[in-house]
């Protein structure tokens, strides 16, 4: 338990505004995007330099005081969802661009720093940071390293834990380490690679050395309206079989279009799936395959092709994608948002599935998916004040994930297990396998004291369920989007 | 006291067939030292147990793939069983469609390039020796070639693994999507480990197609700094190359070589833009050929009848091969510190007296022989490993000549050290694998 006197300790490190501790001012941490699950921090600590942090957890590590580290709280499963009689540990002050090595295409950051404000920064020179995650205006890249953040252009260019080269990390006990480096192959384990999609658990991301790649010499958009899905799915694997690896594919269901034509009047076709394929790179190269695109696309069944005649255009295609999570609002009360994965061939099987699923149950399911490398986002739609439509359309969620478990697939492509998923964990992994993360994690936090109560199940908490999904207020604002 | 080979055998008896355990010969010697017994497990589940067994036993166990880099890595401090891969060597599923592939470690790369390229597809990296090489040695050695600068190295193609534990556990992580953020990325953790935290059985990959067209071209550059130059103009270019890569040697001027996949349209258009980039440079098309630079750099540690090399640019006298020894390293600097580096290289093989040739990245990775007498091999190894790691860089020894004075092949993990001692004895207490190989005994 933690004492005033603790208090008064952590104010020694962090002065006086660096705490918060007031019941008022906490709630503002109770939880991060995935809203439904809440809980009370003993305090939110705002540390401004790496040793400030390790003199936090040096105490917290003496005390057995368990932390949550948070960046922006923009997570969808409870990542930074704060543990009772914890500490969290906001990064929100330590914001600062440290070094920017054109090149050797190299950004290092700490873990406040905006993701878009990487590209922001090295836009002058035509590179830019490529994960993208649609909350890439707001979310951190401590938080982007904790989850190994994904976004629409990760199939062509990798996820976080591509573009990320070392770590300085503060371990749970406050000493330092330092992991890979500015060069490649820094001797001994990879344990940046271990350390990038931990959700937090292995220790507290201080410092983050980044690539930066340079902008393609160009980009073009094509949309193409097909009767549905199935159809959409089968041109898709016309494209990979073609030995194409474009910046991005994403598809939509009639729903998710629906929904997003009444946000933001993208024009889409009225159409039961929807293609959008980015292709970029070298112009004589990106416009023969173009051409191919097209083609497949219509021995497909694609009724209506467009290509993005201007950057005002494509950015419209693009606006209504983005926005279809958030526009789902308009045609339902309530929803509820999923991540999973499947073998992109697996996606006709699936969504029959899915169709089947949600006409038994009476919940309509709006489908987007990142097509390319099959994540797959179902929003089930529910109203809260039909009595057990929300458990239903929770059970229905959780159907989808074993859906995609037993297609060879997996219970989260971008948005992390968390608070939310942990118990879904076992369905996925055997007991030996999870006892193996174990081990790892006990190297790292022997007395599991980060964020000790996410990504693996535990008996106590097993048998809670997820819940309602409530837009984040960013998303609300049109600021960003969820994919 | 160790028991006989007998005794061990009978052991292993109740996991494996008589077919599948035999007395280890002087082929089976890793870095002089003589293990007792060969294991050949043919399932994942034999060889968990097998592993079980020996480590229940205290004994060591080496595992091997190929056996084509088993000198990498330090000596072994006990090697008691060789735990070999050979029969574990199924590609178990292509699933072409879904661009991924399941194989068992013990498949060779060719063998695995060859069932993906009947669907017009491969593993998009360039290891050593892809026909004797096998999946679970070029991971756990984190092999890779020029194709890197474009598709990634192991880690970034990698999406699944089994491995089994000293204690037996068969772990599975990853899985069979690309995309997948479920659970720690162990995937990662075993790449790269020299098989010091389990032993891979199989791994899953993320594919890519094989290119429709491919063109090389050389340019010709009249000294390091010129060679960085161009490189840094080339990398910060709109260019869609694959692989870049520099040759930089003691006698000839540095050339470089660059890689162009795609359509004959897009080709086209490419190689007049490296032309206009490349101005006064001589530039010509090149023979796919140039890309086995790497593997050519171990010829001459192979041949028995070598051809004379020349030492010491002041002593340019002739001599025998065999008075010399021949080392190689892989080296890593930042991209723009070619010139420096090869200046560090060039300075150091002087003083020492010693031939040296170089193949540099454009990533930043680089592989060096060296050759000359074993202790002055010792001597320039010490101070580039130095001089490397005082600009971030590393030097890890990859061939170790006989005859050189005990230098470790892997240099300073700096204060990671702690944690990565920490995560090997929750997966290996007894340090059963590899004993030693890894860096700091690890
Ligand atoms: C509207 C919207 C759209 C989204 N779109 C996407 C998307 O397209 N793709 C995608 O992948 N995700 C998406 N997300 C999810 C979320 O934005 C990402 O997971 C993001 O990386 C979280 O960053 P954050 O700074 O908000 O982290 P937080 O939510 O504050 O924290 C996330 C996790 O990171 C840990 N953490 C934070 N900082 C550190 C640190 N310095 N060291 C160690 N651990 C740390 C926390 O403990 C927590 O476990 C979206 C979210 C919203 C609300």
């Amino acid at each position: 338990m933690m004492n005033t006197s603790i208090l008064d300790e952590f104010r020694s490190i962090v002065g006086d505004h660096g705490v918060i501790s007031s019941p008022e001012e906490l709630h503002t941490y109770e939880c991060d995007g995935l809203t439904n699950f809440r809980v009370l921090p003993r305090a939110v600590l705002l540390p401004s330099s790496t040793e400030q942090v390790q003199a936090i957890l040096r105490v917290s590590h003496r005390e057995k005081i368990p932390f949550v580290a948070r960046g922006s709280g923009t997570g969808l499963s409870g990542g930074a969802l704060p543990v009772e009689n914890g500490i969290v540990l906001s990064l929100a002050r330590m914001n600062r661009i440290l070094e920017v090595d054109i090149p050797n295409a190299r950004v290092v950051v700490e873990p406040g720093v905006i993701n878009l404000d990487v590209t922001g920064r090295v836009q002058p020179q035509e590179y830019f940071y490529a994960p993208d995650p649609s909350s890439q205006s707001v979310c951190s890249i401590g938080g982007n390293v904790a989850e190994n953040s994904g976004g629409a252009h990760c199939l062509k260019y990798g996820f976080t834990t591509t573009h990320v080269l070392g770590l300085e990390v503060v371990l749970p006990d406050g000493s330092l380490v330092h992991l890979g480096g500015k060069t490649l192959d820094t001797p001994g384990y990879d344990l940046t690679g271990v350390f990038v999609g931990s959700e937090g658990t292995l220790g507290v991301a201080t410092k983050i050395i980044l690539r930066i790649v340079k902008r393609p010499e160009c980009v073009r958009t094509l949309l193409a309206a097909f009767p549905s899905t199935n159809e959409a799915g089968a041109a898709v694997s016309g494209i990979i079989a073609l030995g194409m690896l474009p910046a991005a594919i994403e598809m939509m269901d009639n729903l998710a279009i629906q929904a997003a034509e009444a946000a933001v009047h993208a024009n889409y076709p009225d159409c039961g799936g929807l293609l959008l394929v980015e292709l970029d790179g070298p112009l004589a190269e990106v416009e023969a395959l173009m051409t191919q695109v097209d083609e497949i696309c219509r021995s497909n069944g694609a009724w209506e092709i467009r290509v993005a005649q201007s950057e005002a255009e494509r950015a419209l295609v693009w606006k209504g994608r983005k926005a279809a999570f958030a526009a789902v609002g308009r045609i339902s009360p309530n929803y509820l948002v999923q991540d999973g994965v499947i073998p992109r061939t697996a996606l006709p099987q699936v969504m029959s599935e899915i169709e089947r699923l949600s006409k038994k149950n009476g919940l309509r399911v709006a489908n987007v998916f990142h097509a390319g490398d099959g994540n797959l986002h179902p929003l089930v739609l529910y109203d809260r004040r039909i009595p057990g439509q929300e458990e239903a359309a929770l059970a229905l969620s959780m159907k989808i994930l074993e859906l995609c478990i037993a297609a060879g697939g997996s219970i989260t492509g971008e948005h992390g297990v968390g608070e939310e998923k942990k118990c879904m964990m076992s369905k996925m992994f055997a007991e030996p396998d999870l006892a193996t993360m174990q081990r790892v994690r006990c190297a790292f936090d022997p007395m599991q004291l980060s964020n000790p109560t996410k990504v693996f199940p535990t008996p106590r908490l097993c048998g809670e369920k997820p819940g309602e999904y409530v837009p984040h207020p960013l998303e609300s604002a049109g600021l960003a989007e969820r994919f | 006291m160790t028991p006989t080979s007998a005794t061990l055998e009978s052991n292993f008896r109740a996991v494996l067939g008589a077919d599948q355990i035999r007395p280890a010969t002087p082929a089976d010697t890793v870095c002089g030292v003589q293990p007792q017994l060969a294991l050949e497990p043919s399932t994942e589940q034999q060889l968990a147990e097998a592993l079980g067994l020996a480590n229940e036993s205290k004994l060591a166990v080496l595992p091997r793939g190929g056996g084509t880099k088993l000198g990498w890595g330090n000596p072994p401090s006990r090697a008691d069983v060789i735990l070999s891969t050979a029969r574990l060597n199924k590609v178990i599923e292509h699933a072409w469609a879904d661009l991924t592939a399941t194989v068992e470690a013990g498949c060779t790369i060719k063998a695995l390039q060859e069932t993906l390229a009947q669907h017009g597809q491969r593993l998009a990296l360039d290891p050593l020796w892809p026909e004797r090489a096998t999946i679970g040695g070029i991971l756990s050695t984190n092999d890779s070639g020029a194709l890197r600068l474009r598709f990634g190295a192991l880690r970034d193609l990698i999406i699944g693994v089994t491995i089994a534990l000293p204690d037996g556990t068969l772990a599975r992580s990853g899985g069979k999507v690309v995309k997948n953020v479920a659970g720690y990325d162990l995937p990662k953790l075993v790449t790269g480990a020299l098989g010091t935290v389990g032993v891979i059985t199989r791994a899953v990959f993320r594919l890519h197609p094989l290119p429709h067209h491919t063109r090389s071209f050389t340019i010709s550059v009249s000294s390091p700094q010129e060679a960085q130059e161009l490189i840094l103009t080339i990398q910060d270019s709109k260019l869609a190359h694959v692989a870049l890569q520099s040759h930089l040697c003691q006698e000839t001027p540095p050339s470089i070589d660059i890689l162009f996949e795609g359509t004959e349209a897009g080709l086209d258009a490419q190689a007049a833009r490296l032309r206009a980039l490349c101005q006064s440079a001589k530039f010509a098309q090149s023979s796919p050929a140039v890309w086995n630079a790497r593997q050519e750099l171990w010829s001459h540690s192979d041949s028995q009848h070598a051809p004379v090399a020349q030492v010491g640019p002041e002593s340019r006298r002739t001599v025998s091969l065999a008075a010399f020894s021949f080392a190689i390293a892989k080296i890593s600097a930042l991209p723009a510190d070619l010139a420096h580096t090869v200046g560090l290289i060039r300075g150091t093989a002087d003083s020492s007296h010693l031939h040296w040739k170089s193949l540099m990245y454009a990533t930043g990775l680089g592989w060096l022989a060296l050759e000359g007498p074993a202790n002055n091999l010792h001597r320039a190894l010490s101070s580039l490993r130095s001089g490397l790691e005082q600009r971030q860089g590393s030097l890890v020894l990859l061939h170790r000549p006989a005859g050189l004075p005990t230098f470790d092949a892997w240099g300073s993990p700096g204060d990671s050290l702690p944690l990565m001692k920490a995560v090997r004895s929750r997966l290996d207490p007894f340090h059963t694998l590899n004993p030693s190989r890894f860096l700091y005994g690890l």
